[in-house]
């Protein structure tokens, strides 16, 4: 079935833009990326919208439909009724056109992360891991690095000031699945997370949770469970005496 | 405005998983390296790689080893494969995957620990290496963590992570620049500014994956427009074989906005069964003659052969890909599809909600989340998409390196020869990391042989008013109803069954639309402007279609991924012939090459009597060269 629909979406750049209402035709089924190609094929030739797989699998549709972050993938035209669909670009990033922004904050911060260390001494081929000891790595490795934790955050949303000092959620799993690693041989990277990168900023309010396409529990099983043995030895005062005297890495 | 120069020893074109294991090898050699990807970091086609990575590690059934793969990736490819690229890609790949893990891959595992490997449709043993169906998404991570992790070090070192391997994203190469016959550089546009960027290194390699965005329905992304394919013809190369395409037998059918997406083999790996709208399994009707030793012809033996693979054949949904793609499409035809035109594929009956959820966990929330279907509970509606181009750029073997073109490499997808006429579902990833690392060895090897070669005046000016003659248009075309047309060209004239007249018409019109596309104008301006952006993609995919339209028209048999109404059946003088497709300024011509013969030792890991269905009495007779 072919219907007219209602979107308005955000034009503009970093200088000056606005909200531009259009009616397109939607058809059965249909995604809202499927309306704004519509639009850019036979309105506005040079709307700019990033895209790749157009199946939930590359995370590059990221964008805020009807003030959400969400892949404009794997939104439903449908799930809005008759209500006017608004496209809007990420807003803690930069503007650079329409709907793209400026993401390389991610990209810095993803060089800031410590490389996996693999064993010396372990061979190609050699490594003996149990399947329940990857999966809990693998969760987080499922990532498509959407950036719609680091966009939804309120750390950095409004607050351009903590992006120096705080690698947002998508950095806080990259740790977590090196830390939880089988094989890595970095020590304290939890440490890291607390000193370095911000994990004390996060107040744990699962906003990242809530908008990973990908149902990563970002919070419950990667913040958390930093946050929680960050707190053990620093406030215990027997097992922080224990790192003093024993040099023992406990992080 | 200056312009944009960067000077570089090695230039990568491409961002996928070919492109950033030719980096990382050319980098630890200790060059300096530039990947250019189209989107961002990360996004490359690659991620879409769901079923896994095949390599004969013998993990599962340890009678596994290179011999069976070559035999295997050969009987697949219908035997057009290059031995040499088929023999070293079996024989390297099992180092090429253990590497990832020194890298920090996480493979599932079997139960001793190692890495779990799982069937595959045309593969003897379980063989392919995965991470649930995310596999691709496990390779290109691993490797641009492992660039992260070079950068590092150079950054350690040196003060700048970026100064001995740099990411350039969202760029766009036009052409690339050659000076006294060897190459030069590249040159291209940010997409975010339009601001024109010029590249100065002797050696680039070309892994641009493949050319599915020519077809209505495919797989893949916006990205595949054959960019590289175009681009080695123009630089002097020769693109082989460019009639096969994989037409993947299942791609989502409904709804309409995901049709073509894919539905991983792995689906019928775990034992999902076809069916047509009588309920009928019918993939037993359509075994053919040269498999009917090694696939079940009744259904109590194809589910015995889950349990016991040892004493049973294979089911046959997992037949090689041409076969099953074939099947689906003369069952809609007959009229025994589905409502929307696809057939059924079902896993629900085999494996329990849980144990689907966790094996295929992004195809059940694929089908969930678009299509309203529940995989656990009922059927999914699958149909042919185009999926990839087996044809390439022609390349020497062991160093990549683009026959023609000193100083070229191409790797991955965009390379042809290794899969011969059509490729087995997982030898795509082991592909990219086995000849991406070759790549990236001939390239250190050519730059060190043969030191800098600086770009002319005169080919700066060339390329930059190419860019520019789109904005300098007024009234023009419009590149995305040209792009529109030609995929309807394509899709009806140039798909899965052809004829030749069909072809002429198609050879006819595409060259229509190349006429009418030196007319596009573009509106807007240059910053990220995607109608300036598919102006140029659509030049590079009416080459390719032009190149495969006059290939498929030459090769009067069927064979893998090209079928000939006029023509069915394999012919043994065929298996000889590789269709040649070179570039004159104008248009694309094709010519006839030998393949190379098989040496003894690799003809001699065949049964005779094998062969003597793909080859002629002579070459039976001189058994292979010595």
């Amino acid at each position: 079935m072919t219907r007219n629909i209602k979107l308005r979406i955000w034009r503009g750049d970093s200088t000056d833009g606005g909200l531009k209402d259009v009616v397109v035709e939607a058809n059965e089924g249909e995604v809202v990326l499927d309306v704004i190609h519509r639009v850019q094929a036979t309105q506005m030739g040079d709307l700019a919208v990033r895209w790749n797989c157009k199946a939930g699998k590359c995370g590059s549709c990221s964008m805020e439909i009807n003030g959400k972050p969400r892949l404009a993938c794997m939104t439903q035209v449908a799930s809005f009724g008759e209500e006017t669909i608004t496209v809007t670009p990420l807003r803690a990033f930069p503007i650079i056109k329409d709907l793209v922004t400026d993401v390389s904050f991610n990209y810095k911060k993803a060089m800031e992360i410590p490389a996996y260390e693999h064993p010396e001494n372990l061979a190609p081929g050699e490594a003996r891991m149990e399947q329940v000891d990857v999966e809990r790595s693998q969760e987080f490795r499922k990532c498509i690095e959407c950036f719609l934790c680091q966009d939804v955050c309120h750390v950095v949303r409004d607050h351009e000031e903590n992006k120096k000092s705080f690698a947002g959620p998508r950095f806080f799993i990259r740790i977590a699945e090196l830390d939880m690693h089988p094989l890595d041989m970095l020590k304290n990277r939890k440490k890291t997370a607390q000193e370095e990168h911000g994990l004390g900023m996060c107040n744990i309010t699962k906003c990242c949770t809530e908008v990973c396409p990908e149902h990563i529990k970002i919070t419950d099983n990667a913040i958390i469970p930093m946050k929680e043995r960050v707190a053990d030895i620093k406030y215990d005062p027997v097992r922080w005496l224990g790192t003093k005297i024993r040099k023992r890495e406990g992080l | 405005m200056t312009l944009e120069r960067h000077t570089y020893d090695v230039l990568v074109i491409g961002a996928g998983g070919a492109g950033l294991r030719a980096a990382v090898e050319a980098r630890e050699s200790g060059l300096r390296v530039a990947i250019i990807c189209k989107s961002l970091f990360g996004k490359a086609h690659t991620v879409m790689a769901e079923g896994g990575a095949a390599a004969s590690m013998g993990n599962v059934n340890d009678n596994d080893n290179w011999m069976v793969h070559f035999r295997d990736t050969m009987r697949g490819g219908k035997f057009l494969n290059h031995f040499r690229m088929a023999e070293l890609h079996a024989k390297e790949a099992p180092d090429r995957i253990w590497e990832l893990e020194t890298w920090g891959a996480l493979f599932d595992r079997t139960k001793a620990g190692k890495i779990s490997q799982r069937n595959f449709g045309g593969h003897e043993y379980p063989r392919l290496a995965h991470v649930g169906d995310r596999t691709g998404l496990e390779l290109i991570r691993t490797m641009q963590q492992k660039i992260v992790q070079l950068q590092q070090k150079d950054g350690r070192e040196t003060g700048d992570m970026e100064s001995g391997i740099k990411v350039f994203a969202e760029l766009t190469i036009t052409d690339i620049l050659k000076e006294n016959g060897k190459i030069s550089g590249a040159y291209g546009y940010w997409r975010e500014s339009g601001a024109e960027v010029l590249f100065e290194a002797p050696a680039v390699v070309i892994a641009t994956g493949g050319v599915g965005k020519t077809f209505k329905i495919t797989s893949n992304s916006w990205e595949g427009t054959g960019d590289g394919h175009a681009l080695a013809l123009k630089a002097g190369a020769n693109l082989v074989d460019m009639e096969f395409l994989q037409f993947h037998p299942t791609g989502m059918v409904w709804p309409p906005s995901v049709r073509g997406i894919l539905v991983t083999e792995s689906v019928r790996g775990e034992g999902g069964v076809l069916t047509n709208n009588l309920g009928e399994r019918f993939m037993f009707k359509y075994i053919p003659d040269v498999f009917k030793d090694k696939y079940a012809d009744n259904e109590a033996e194809a589910d015995r052969w889950y349990e016991d693979q040892d004493n049973n054949r294979r089911p046959p949904e997992l037949l090689p890909r041409d076969e099953v793609a074939r099947a689906i499409n003369t069952e809609v035809k007959a009229g025994r599809g589905t409502e929307h035109g696809g057939v059924f594929l079902d896993v629900s009956k085999r494996l329990s909600a849980e144990i689907i959820k966790k094996r295929l966990p992004s195809m059940w929330h694929q089908f969930y989340e678009l299509a309203g279907v529940d995989i656990t509970k009922e059927p999914m509606e699958v149909g042919p998409t185009c999926h990839y181009v087996m044809g390439g750029v022609e390349v020497e073997p062991d160093t990549a390196a683009a026959v023609g073109v000193p100083g070229l490499f191409a790797a991955g997808e965009v390379a042809g020869g290794m899969h011969g006429s059509n490729r087995l579902g997982g030898n795509s990833l082991t592909d990219l990391l086995v000849f991406g690392r070759r790549a990236g060895i001939g390239a250190v090897d050519f730059v060190k042989k043969n030191g800098a070669n600086p770009v002319s005046q005169a080919a700066i000016t060339a390329a930059a008013a190419k860019i520019q003659a789109p904005f300098d248009r007024e009234g023009g075309e419009n590149s995305y109803s040209l792009h529109a047309e030609l995929q309807e060209i394509t899709h009806n004239l140039v798909g899965i069954i052809r004829t030749g007249a069909e072809l002429q018409d198609a050879i006819a019109k595409i060259a229509e639309i190349r006429k009418r596309s030196a007319n596009v104008s573009v509106s807007g301006g240059r910053k990220f402007n995607p109608g300036f952006h598919l102006a140029f993609d659509l030049d590079n995919m009416l080459l390719v279609a032009e190149s495969t339209a006059k290939s498929a028209i030459n090769r009067e048999e069927s064979r893998g991924g090209h079928t000939r109404d006029d023509f069915p059946g394999m012919n043994n003088k065929w298996r000889q012939i590789n269709n040649i497709s070179s570039f004159d300024g104008n248009q694309v011509n094709i010519r006839e090459q030998v393949l190379p013969t098989i040496p003894k030792e690799l003809f001699d890991l065949f049964d005779i009597h094998e062969l003597e269905k793909y080859m002629t009495p002579e070459e039976i007779a001189k058994g292979g060269s010595n």
